[in-house]
């Protein structure tokens, strides 16, 4: 490897000019200028031998780079979720000249690129700088990409903007000179609708963005939730942080935690277990740090929470009438498109609008994986339909946030020309699974193979809408990235005297109701799993009342009945 | 051992670790929290210094921050992160004025954050390449958030950093 990086200073791209991601200036383009330059230093002087294995990587994490099974693994951040069709396209550039012609879409909103070569990762931190991404923070023990409501700005029930504060954590959190040698991953989520669709319980740190009734922006803030081989929930902080006291709320939380937080054991050293050990005196330390701290110097100047608000200002939406006739008609003739239209469009706050969520999980493939031609395709329909606006889910799924409802139809043959327009969202075969034995080292079972397998028994459309809502969940090994505590199935991949073994829990809840499964049993061996899920399911559906979901009906009548339709015969 | 001022020269070091039981040397002596407790110190004109451990909050020794000139404060490993809160709070909290020396195992990748949380020196490794201590310290110089090495309190807004 050679020089590396020649500062350059990179025009400013030409975005579309109503996307509404947050806009770099000259400093924040200078900022990974010299981020790179830092980081590429730090490549160098491992291959000199000036730093350790041990030292580096850190390093390397914080810069989103992990070593993996066969490869490194390189993971771009897309700050909550956001995208503008420039930067896809970019990102579809370097699936295929650096990866192979795909890209990998995870829970945490970002972008990871599976066959990484080390020597190839300067150029494409450049490549990747050209349209102001980087991977910073997508790792390591520090502060992560904040996610939020892929709906954000949309979603007719949200009372507050999230993304304007997702992106006053994100500066206030890159980089942070405190809390970048943290005991473990920070991960935040925020909202602003009453509607939870962030996961936010299952998060380090939870916030609610919220209006009083004098219209004033404040927080309800959760901390110590998190999933792992210890699930725990997270617990209420405070109802109310005044907008002004935002940060310095989060920096006490995080003060207590860098504290105090557990060094010794990588499985204790997540704030949950922290909250959970100290019970009410986690509170009691966070309140009397919040109390004690210069608030003037941590003050969150409304000046800037307008000029942030601005990148996030609605686009131009032209004064249309809900339901138009071009719909209507095309929902009426084409019975593929209505079934689309029905998992796929989601109710938009502007008459006339609407938002339109991509399923990247067709029958029998890999959950989140996306080919350069497909981003290349999205990015187009941004443009000519959604303001050239895009939204990466925490399911693993895309959303064109704005469309107009007399365009939808457009959307949909530009979708399935390139395999897009499955209609399965939120059905059983819209899986989220962890990379698993097929790409990460620590996997203890597979989980994408088990999710294709899931996927093709429920292929047909008419049963996976008459189950209806159903939220699969799987997970290669107890580290949990696949979120199976949280899902209504959860499925744990183990690894049982060297062979796979599947743990099947029943009944979480990623959002309002949020719960942790519960283990049903003994696992299953690989080839025994998706019949496990049918009785599953078929027990559901045998015994569900008028207008139930499969959660409901479990709720309703415990793990008993599932436990015998699936253990009886062999018991 | 080679110590780092907040200029990134190479400055003598004057100060001595002095164990419970040894007597006490005629200049900057750095002692435990006990003896500074245990021992009637007030006749002593040469300066006092504190070896902070990182599990000890700066608190539990904020009685005794005015008599002393210098805080030590470790990183047992490199990823162990607990100093750069001690730090800040030594300056936020406590307003201690005096030297805060980081020791341990220290990269140069973390000088400028622990410099940012109020950190004055830094103990290096033998041998360690001083450039590149420099070179990584003035790498990145753009901050989003307030610190201690800053005065202003302007929130978020972006600030370039001094080089110190
Ligand atoms: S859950 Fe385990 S196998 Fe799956 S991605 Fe996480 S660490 Fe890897």
């Amino acid at each position: 490897m050679n020089a590396l990086v020649e500062p350059l200073a990179p025009p400013a791209p030409a975005y579309p000019p109503h996307a509404r991601t947050y806009r770099y200036d000259e400093v924040d383009r200078e900022f990974l200028q010299e981020r790179i330059a830092e980081f590429s230093g730090q490549i160098e002087r491992r291959l000199r031998g000036e730093l350790t294995e041990d030292e580096f990587k850190p390093l390397r994490l914080m810069n989103g780079l992990y070593l993996q099974l066969h490869a490194y693994m390189y993971r771009i951040a897309i700050p909550y979720g956001i995208l503008n069709a420039t930067q896809l396209r970019q990102l579809a550039m370097i699936a295929r000249r650096w990866d192979r012609g795909f890209g990998h879409f995870t829970t945490r909103q970002n972008i990871q690129f599976n066959w990484t070569k080390l020597e190839d990762v300067p150029a494409i931190m450049r490549a990747l700088a050209a349209v102001d991404m980087h991977g910073i923070q997508t790792s390591g023990n520090c502060i992560r990409n904040t996610t939020t409501d892929e709906y954000a700005g949309a979603a007719p029930d949200e009372a507050a903007d999230p993304r304007v504060y997702a992106e006053i954590i994100r500066q206030w959190s890159t980089l942070h000179p405190e809390f970048t040698w943290l005991p473990r991953k920070f991960k935040i989520a925020i909202t602003g609708a009453p509607h939870d669709r962030v996961a936010l319980q299952a998060h380090d740190v939870g916030v609610v963005v919220r209006k009083n009734a004098a219209g004033e922006t404040g927080f309800e803030v959760w901390a110590g939730g998190g999933l792992g081989r210890t699930p725990v929930l997270a617990t209420k902080l405070r109802d109310w942080v005044p907008e002004e006291d935002f940060l310095a709320y989060l920096e006490a939380v995080l003060r207590v935690y860098n504290a105090l937080g557990n060094r010794d054991n990588i499985y204790k050293a997540r704030i949950k277990i922290l909250v959970r050990d100290l019970g009410p005196d986690f509170l009691a330390r966070v309140e009397a740090e919040f109390a004690r701290m210069p608030r003037q110097r941590y003050r969150l100047d409304p000046e800037i929470v307008a000029q942030i608000a601005a990148h996030f200002a609605p686009p131009p939406f032209p004064r249309l009438a809900d339901d138009p006739p071009a719909y209507r008609d095309a929902l009426a003739r084409d019975a593929a498109f209505a079934a689309w239209a029905r998992q796929s469009v989601r109710p938009h706050r502007q008459p006339g609008h609407a938002s339109v969520t991509i399923s990247l999980k067709p029958i029998g493939g890999i959950p989140g994986d996306c080919s350069a031609e497909q981003m290349e395709a999205v990015a187009a329909l941004a443009e000519r339909h959604a303001f050239g606006e895009i939204r990466v889910t925490h399911v693993q799924n895309l959303v064109l946030p704005h469309v107009r409802q007399d365009e939808l139809f457009a959307v949909w043959e530009g979708l399935r020309a390139v395999g897009l327009a499955t209609p399965n969202i939120g059905l059983v075969s819209d899986i989220i699974a962890c990379p698993g034995m097929d790409y990460c080292a620590l996997a203890t079972a597979r989980s994408i193979p088990v999710a294709q397998m899931i996927s093709e028994r429920f292929a047909d459309l008419d049963r996976q809408l008459d189950i209806g809502e159903c939220f699969i969940n799987i997970s290669g090994c107890i580290n949990a990235c696949g979120h199976h505590h949280i899902g209504h199935i959860g499925i744990l991949g183990v690894d049982k005297r060297g062979a796979e073994s599947y743990q099947i829990t029943l009944g979480g809840s990623a959002t309002n109701d949020a719960a942790i499964g519960e283990l049903v049993g003994p696992g299953f061996p690989y080839d025994q799993v998706t019949d496990a899920v049918e009785t599953i399911l078929r027990t559901y559906v045998a015994r569900r009342a008028a207008g139930e979901r499969f959660v409901d009906t479990y709720r309703r009548i415990g793990p008993a009945p599932f436990k015998e339709a699936l253990y009886a015969a062999a018991g | 051992m080679p110590l780092l001022d907040e200029h990134g020269r190479a400055v003598a070091d004057a100060w001595v670790r002095v164990a419970d039981d040894a007597p006490l040397p005629e200049g900057p002596a750095i002692l435990t929290a006990a003896r500074l407790r245990a021992e009637d110190l007030s006749g002593r004109n040469a300066p006092l210094g504190i070896a902070l451990d990182p599990a000890t909050a700066p608190e539990a020794v904020a009685d005794l921050l005015p008599r002393l000139s210098l805080v030590t404060i470790a990183l047992p490993k490199a990823k162990d992160g607990r100093a750069f809160t001690q730090a800040r709070a030594l300056r936020e909290h406590a307003g201690f004025r005096g030297e805060i020396r980081a020791t341990g195992h220290v990269l140069p990748d973390q000088w400028r954050m622990l410099r940012r949380c109020g950190v004055t020196t830094v103990e290096v490794p033998e041998g360690a390449d001083l450039a590149q201590w420099r070179r990584s310290f003035d790498v990145v110089d753009i901050a989003f958030q307030p610190a201690q090495d800053s005065g202003s309190a302007l929130g978020l807004r972006r600030q370039r950093l001094r080089v110190a």
